[in-house]
């Protein structure tokens, strides 16, 4: 019966259209092109029906919407691609007509003469809360998990649809550019102190609240298109503002380095849009948005941030034919550091774990750390008394492996040696059950080795954690030679189940991550030996996007450990594998200074008790001639970090190890927190073009050494003009 | 070209910029006027032979705005055909209003013109006048945009001088400037600022803190660490020197130029000029130059400007008898004199800012003065004046005796 698709409208007695949104065969709604032009009707429809005296708009969904549906985004790339392609000249300006489509569709809404009011009854993001700014009122249900943002900055644009003018014209500056320059999410109660929400109620009292604002008499006109409108803080030329603007971009840059146009792009439109009225604000908006949304940033964040995270989220990678794994026991053998840890996000995510070590006592000081987690969860305030003893029940800390019997996944953390792994393996399969599934957490040893200690190698496989296991979003599933399609299944529905995200990866040292992490901290030595002030190369790679330099990076994971890798690694390939310079480094530090990172209390860095800040140690300017700062090419040290790290990607690509690009890209920004703005590794050569990317390659190998040199396979694309995602096209969806 | 003959100059004393300062009553105009009126009177001036007024102005708002120097031309009761102009180039302003005013000199346009600056900062807050250098994130961050303090801690981080150094350089600041007030150095140039009834308002230099040591510069806290920290400026500076893992804070109230009220004024004119005043010249204005300069230093642009005008002129540090350099911030001077080589007994030889105050856009004017005085009293030949100016920019002039 109802005109919409996507929307029911039901008018009560008052004349109230309550106007619920909610999408057929979607979990979520979003903002696509057709509810997009079902809006627009029913603006029309409410304008001509004089039965109706206001509207309230809310979602039929637990939640209220996630905003705007960035493959329509991604979309508007195809869009301006195809208009470039046909007509230069007017494909800006159709990129342009598009970006402005929900803008000016909003304030048709908010200028549409009856009155909307937005009853969020759960999550509201992006687009949505942009249209729920446009309401001429805003009543947020006061349920504990709904979350109002602006996230957009997080995959490479910004409110476009007049977030950055209807906000600091709510709010004032400051906080308004603290939500959108960083995507923080707000709680109901927040929102409504900031003055972004007029209302938070009982999720039950939502709609009626909304009803009782017009029944009241809500004005169909917004504050700004009132006359003698001021923002909050009185606008631009004020002295609050002179505290605030100075300081905006130094924020900005000690946050992004600069590395984020669609985050710089905000303060600009506040700034210009708080000078003028408000329809020029939303315009000068649209020119800014057009403009991000040209920029590689943007096109390879969308693409990596949210279109493939989600991808691989949701399994692209799953086998098909295979039953979904419902996990009734998970069991983890070794109780240590990183075997303490899995237990614990296994029973966060409500499997029943058991955590197996030698004896009770080790046993037991595992199950310690997730009580730890658990107090600090609480002190928090997030978790609540009985959800946290809850997590704790499900953890059975045992020295007795018949325990583990039952379990459908048994995942092996115990010490990286061969000999252990053997005989833990070989102790586990004796009680296991036939059909579960072997994982081992390990991170330097091939898994194909590991799995001829089983005596099922197609269900042994490796699943890799990263540290601190609770905040790592990445896990890397290890393929060994023999390992089936079902053991891959499980491994990927284990790592949905804990909410991570997985990369698929075949066999070798190193895996992937720690592949590209080694040459990060590689590059970082040879920088030093060359003479390159430490700080430089710390500084350098946090301009280039690096989370943590590769000093302090190096720190955290030990010195020692790397020496090891090296010792290791000269007993199992010989001599040339590690470059004599960097053992002679490593070795001075580790014997000579006793220098063995962060645990130790002195690394490449000094590490005084807090609250005094680490300082780079300085002995490390006597180790080499130092070069004078002005010597040095600051862009060439951020170049040379990055391609490094790109460099090696290409190569796991190359050798088969890693398959598809959108792994290589998200296990890459997840793993090691490469320069998220390039869209990760792969991304980022794409993003230059092989042939540019081969060029800098030849030109860094010329000066810093054969390392640079490009691979074959990049030849090959720079000469055919081809991209990662177009030769090697995602598995299920066509070339991007 | 013509020759640029200097042949009075005049300054008010320096009033505390704070609402208590002996000059905040005066307003803006009425500092300009009274340096104009000195200089005719001095000099005999008939205003009607006045060519321009060319003044710096930093903030040139609410009662410095709208051409101050012609509004001040009425107060003094100058010839309604003498012209002015206001200029700004932040805190070079003064001088570089002497340059313009030389350089229509030497070009053949002008004869007579008094140049020079007023800024009323207890009356007109820093920065009261906008811009979008600071306030524009489209300008203010390719600009690396910091407040000038932290840029001057940056400065003494990068190049090595610590809080010692800078204080040391505070308390020889103030020791000159009380020994130049106690022997009467500045006696022909500063003018006491009168009320209408001829009582004197100030006559001294009042922010100056004669006997101040290091002891007592030691118990002031580091004035920039607070923004440098947490507004963001820190990360500002260190990503445009990657090289400093942390700014070390050393720039205090101490140490620093102060903020105070006060006006300058040259009379600068040709030879026919000089003929017209029936005076004799006391300098002549040699070269002048301006640069752009690393605008995360901001304030290293004297270093560059002292170049290019070197590699101009073809003269050398040899040619300079002495140097006058503003004291905005300790490591300014010290930064200079390390660049060149500099001995501290040739530059800012009777004190400077650090003691004495900067009113923005007078200062260039002020020290143009008190660096010719100087060379007259040591009988010297040859001084280079120049200052450090926000967003990094450089003025620098050669002057010497005839």
């Amino acid at each position: 019966m109802s005109a919409y698709k996507n929307f029911s409208i039901e008018t009560d007695a008052d004349g109230i259209a309550l106007v619920t949104w909610d999408m057929p065969d979607k979990s979520m709604n979003v903002f696509t092109t057709e509810v997009m032009d079902e809006l627009d009707r029913i603006i029309d429809q409410v304008v001509a029906d004089a039965a109706i005296k206001g509207v309230v708009i809310t979602s039929g969904k637990s939640s209220f919407s996630g905003g705007a549906d960035l493959s329509m985004i991604q979309a508007s790339f195809d869009l301006l691609r195809q208009a470039q392609a046909e007509d230069p000249a007017t494909a800006v300006q159709k990129l342009f007509d598009a970006a402005g489509r929900m803008t000016w569709l909003f304030r048709k809404l908010e200028t549409c003469g009856k009155p909307w009011v937005a009853a969020i009854n759960g999550t509201c993001m992006g687009g949505a809360f942009e249209m729920s700014l446009a309401c001429h009122g805003r009543v947020a249900s006061s349920d504990k998990a709904l979350k109002i943002a602006l996230p957009e900055v997080k995959v490479g644009i910004f409110p476009g649809a007049g977030g950055t003018q209807r906000v600091p014209r709510l709010a004032n500056a400051q906080d308004a550019l603290q939500m959108m320059t960083t995507g923080q999410s707000l709680t109901g109660a927040r929102a409504k102190a900031m003055g972004l929400v007029h209302q938070v109620v009982e999720p039950d009292q939502l709609i009626p609240a909304a009803k009782q604002m017009i029944r009241d008499g809500l004005k169909p006109v917004q504050p700004w298109d009132e006359k003698g409108f001021k923002a909050p803080g009185g606008g631009i030329w004020t002295p609050a503002a002179a505290q605030l603007w100075p300081a905006a971009p130094a924020i900005l840059r000690r946050e992004t380095a600069g590395n984020y146009p669609g985050a710089l792009a905000i303060l600009k439109c506040v700034y210009e849009g708080l000078q003028v009225p408000f329809e020029t604000g939303l315009r000068i908006e649209q020119r800014y948005f057009t403009h991000v949304l040209q920029t590689t940033e943007a096109f390879s964040m969308i693409r990596s941030l949210f279109v493939s995270m989600q991808e691989l989220g949701k399994g692209a990678r799953r086998p098909a034919g295979q039953p979904k794994v419902e996990f009734r026991k998970v069991a983890v053998v070794g109780a240590g550091f990183m075997g303490a840890s899995i237990a614990y996000v296994t029973a966060a995510a409500g499997i029943p774990v058991v955590l197996v070590d030698r004896d009770q006592q080790a046993a037991d000081k595992g199950r310690t750390h997730s009580e730890s987690l658990v107090k600090a969860a609480q002190q928090k305030g997030r978790t609540t008394e009985e959800e946290g003893r809850a997590l704790l029940e499900r953890i059975t800390a045992t020295a007795d492996y018949s325990a583990l019997a039952d379990a459908d996944l048994v995942i092996e953390a115990v010490f990286e040696d061969r000999t252990v792994k053997k005989e833990v393996t070989e102790k586990i399969e004796a009680v296991l059950k036939e059909d579960a599934i072997f994982a081992s957490n390990t991170s330097t040893l091939p898994i194909t080795g590991l799995a001829g200690n089983s005596k099922r190698p197609d269900q042994f496989i490796g699943i890799h954690f990263f540290s601190p296991v609770e905040k790592m979003m990445l896990v890397e599933v290890i393929l060994g030679k023999e390992t089936g399609d079902r053991a891959l299944a499980t491994a990927l529905d284990y790592v949905a189940t804990i909410r991570k995200t997985p990369i698929v990866v075949n066999d070798t040292r190193g895996f992937y991550v720690n592949r590209c992490v080694f040459r990060y901290i590689a590059e970082a030595y040879d920088m030093l030996i060359e003479g390159v002030p430490a700080a430089m190369i710390e500084n350098a790679a946090k301009m280039a996007g690096m989370p943590v330099g590769p000093l302090s990076l190096n720190d955290e994971v030990a010195v020692d450990l790397s020496y090891k890798i090296f010792k290791a690694s000269i007993a199992d390939l010989g001599p040339e594998s590690v470059d004599p310079r960097h053992m002679a480094l490593v070795a001075g530090l580790v014997e000579k200074e006793g220098r063995l990172g962060r645990k130790a209390g002195k690394g490449f860095y000094d590490y005084p008790p807090k609250p005094a800040k680490k300082k780079l140690w300085p002995g490390l300017k006597d180790l080499y001639p130092q070069k004078e700062p002005e010597e040095v090419d600051v862009g060439e040290l951020k170049q040379r970090i990055l391609v490094t790290i790109a460099l090696e990607a290409a190569r796991t690509m190359e050798e088969g190890i890693v398959t598809d690009p959108r792994e290589a890209d998200v296990g890459s920004i997840l793993g090691f927190g490469f320069a998220p703005y390039t869209g990760g590794t792969l991304s980022y050569i794409d993003g230059m073009g092989a042939k540019a990317f081969v060029a800098l390659c030849e030109t860094l190998a010329a000066k810093y050494g054969p390392h640079f040199q490009p691979t074959p396979l990049l030849k090959d694309m720079a000469a055919k003009g081809e991209t990662f995602y177009g030769r090697f096209a995602p598995q299920g969806r066509k070339a991007a | 070209m013509t020759d640029v003959f200097i042949y009075d100059h005049v300054r008010t004393p320096r009033g505390r910029g704070k609402k208590d300062g002996a000059l905040h009553e005066v307003p803006s105009v009425r500092l300009a006027a009274k340096v104009l009126e000195a200089v005719r009177d001095r000099n005999g001036l008939d205003t009607e032979k006045v060519d321009d007024i060319i003044m710096g102005c930093v903030d040139p708002v609410m009662d410095a705005g709208a051409v101050i120097p012609k509004a001040a031309a009425f107060e003094a009761g100058y010839s309604t055909k003498a012209p002015g102009m206001q200029i700004s180039r932040f805190c070079a302003s003064g001088l570089d209003a002497v340059n313009f005013g030389a350089a229509k000199i030497a070009q053949g346009a002008d004869d007579i013109v008094v140049a020079g600056g007023v800024e009323s900062m207890s009356r007109i807050g820093l920065g009261m006048s906008g811009g979008a250098w600071f306030m524009d994130p489209s300008v203010n961050f390719p600009a690396y945009f910091m407040p000038q303090g932290v840029s001057a801690d940056l400065i003494a981080t990068k190049y090595g001088f610590s809080r010692d150094d800078v204080d040391a350089y505070a308390v020889e600041s103030q020791r000159r400037a009380a020994h130049a007030w106690e022997n009467g150095y500045f006696a022909r140039s500063v003018i006491p600022v009168k009320d209408i009834n001829g009582l004197v308002i100030l006559d001294r230099d009042e922010h100056m803190r004669p006997g101040t040591d290091m002891q007592a510069l030691a118990s002031l806290q580091p004035s920039f660490q607070m923004p440098g920290e947490m507004g963001g400026f820190e990360a500002v500076a260190i990503q445009a020197h990657p090289e400093i893992e942390a700014i070390n804070y050393v720039h205090h109230a101490g140490n620093s130029s102060g903020i105070v009220d006060g006006a300058a004024a040259v009379l600068l004119g040709s030879k026919e000029g000089g003929s017209i005043l029936g005076a004799k010249p006391r300098g002549r204005i040699k070269a002048f130059a301006n640069i752009g300069s690393d605008p995360a230093l901001m304030l290293t642009g004297p270093v560059d400007v002292t170049e290019k005008l070197f590699a101009r002129t073809g003269m050398t540090l040899s040619d300079i008898d002495l140097f006058e350099l503003n004291e905005a911030f300790a490591a300014v001077v010290l930064r200079y004199c390390q660049a060149f080589d500099i001995p501290q007994d040739r530059i800012n030889v009777n004190g400077g800012a650090i003691a004495m105050g900067h009113p923005l856009g007078a200062t260039g004017a002020m020290i143009l003065g008190t660096v010719l005085d100087e060379l007259e009293r040591r009988d010297l030949n040859t001084a280079l004046v120049t200052l450090c100016i926000g967003a990094g920019m450089g003025t620098a002039t050669i002057v010497e005796r005839v």
